[in-house]
């Protein structure tokens, strides 16, 4: 059988959990960040699957994922920038010692 | 099995594996290697279904910028080859339970669900097409959204320098 809609769905769906599973189990700043990378891109390829298999006459999803990708770059870099702000501070990336980030 | 299928499934595998592999490994500096070859493993699905474009953005902007960003924070941030804290069983055991819930309702809801797909011609993914709708001030243009982008990047560019900006006032408190 030929790989369709639904395979793609699956390994979606799949990545996003796996990536929910790091979120939660994940302590460290950066690795949390890198479950939500993976979450972005299962959301990209969900776009990229519907545009292909259910609306090929318009490229709404691939822009959807372009842009998507562009937030993730900005959301990654402006992420990054706090967690080396707070090591300088803190000598330390857990979220346990991050308490005092909200006041 | 023809040879797409056999790629479609390798690329699959590839893409999930090194996945678990990133959420799972207790060596920070692995978790992004892992983490590098799945995004790898992602642009080549693109490939596969013939959004080159976007291929080409997810290798450039992902595993050329966004990973090395990461690579590089871990340098800046972990004494490299010491491993993380073991989890607490529990915290694990849940998270892979909620997980594990979560995956079950979507695929059921996903494996449930009859698509039914559209049956006018198909626009072809090319880089004019892409251009000219992207740039396209009419109806379904998406000039406006793309000049949004360009300020939301300059104000991160901005926001990064004000952040990691080091002051004289919290130099002395370090």
């Amino acid at each position: 059988m030929h790989p369709g809609l639904n395979e793609i769905l699956f390994i979606s769906t799949v990545l996003f959990f796996i990536g929910v599973y790091g979120f939660f189990t994940r302590r460290n700043l950066v690795t949390m960040l890198m479950s939500i990378e993976l979450i972005l891109n299962s959301v990209n390829l969900n776009f990229i699957a519907f545009n292909k298999y259910l609306w090929p006459n318009r490229l709404d999803g691939l822009f959807f994922t372009i842009f998507i990708i562009a937030i993730a770059a900005a959301e990654a870099a402006v992420a990054i920038a706090i967690i080396i702000n707070l090591y300088r501070t803190h000598k330390s990336i857990d979220v346990e010692n991050a308490e005092e980030l909200k006041y | 099995m023809e040879g797409s299928t056999i790629i479609f499934y390798l690329l699959a595998a590839l893409t999930l594996g090194n996945a678990l592999l990133a959420v799972t490994t207790r060596q920070i500096f692995r978790a992004a290697i892992y983490l590098l070859f799945s995004l790898i493993g992602i642009a080549g699905l693109y490939f596969w279904l013939h959004y080159e474009f976007i291929a080409a953005v997810q290798i450039v902007v992902y595993v050329g910028g966004i990973v090395v960003l990461i690579i590089f924070s871990i340098f800046l941030t972990q004494q490299a080859g010491e491993k993380m804290p073991q989890q607490k069983l529990s915290r694990q055991l849940f998270a892979a339970l909620a997980a594990f819930c979560g995956l079950a309702l979507i695929l059921v809801q996903v494996f449930q669900h009859v698509f039914t797909a559209t049956t006018q011609a198909a626009v072809e993914p090319s880089v004019a097409n892409i251009g000219n709708q992207m740039l396209g001030t009419d109806v379904g243009g998406y000039a406006l959204p793309f000049e949004v982008v360009s300020i939301l990047l300059l104000a991160a560019l901005i926001g990064c320098i004000v952040i990691a900006l080091r002051t004289k006032t919290t130099n002395d408190t370090i």
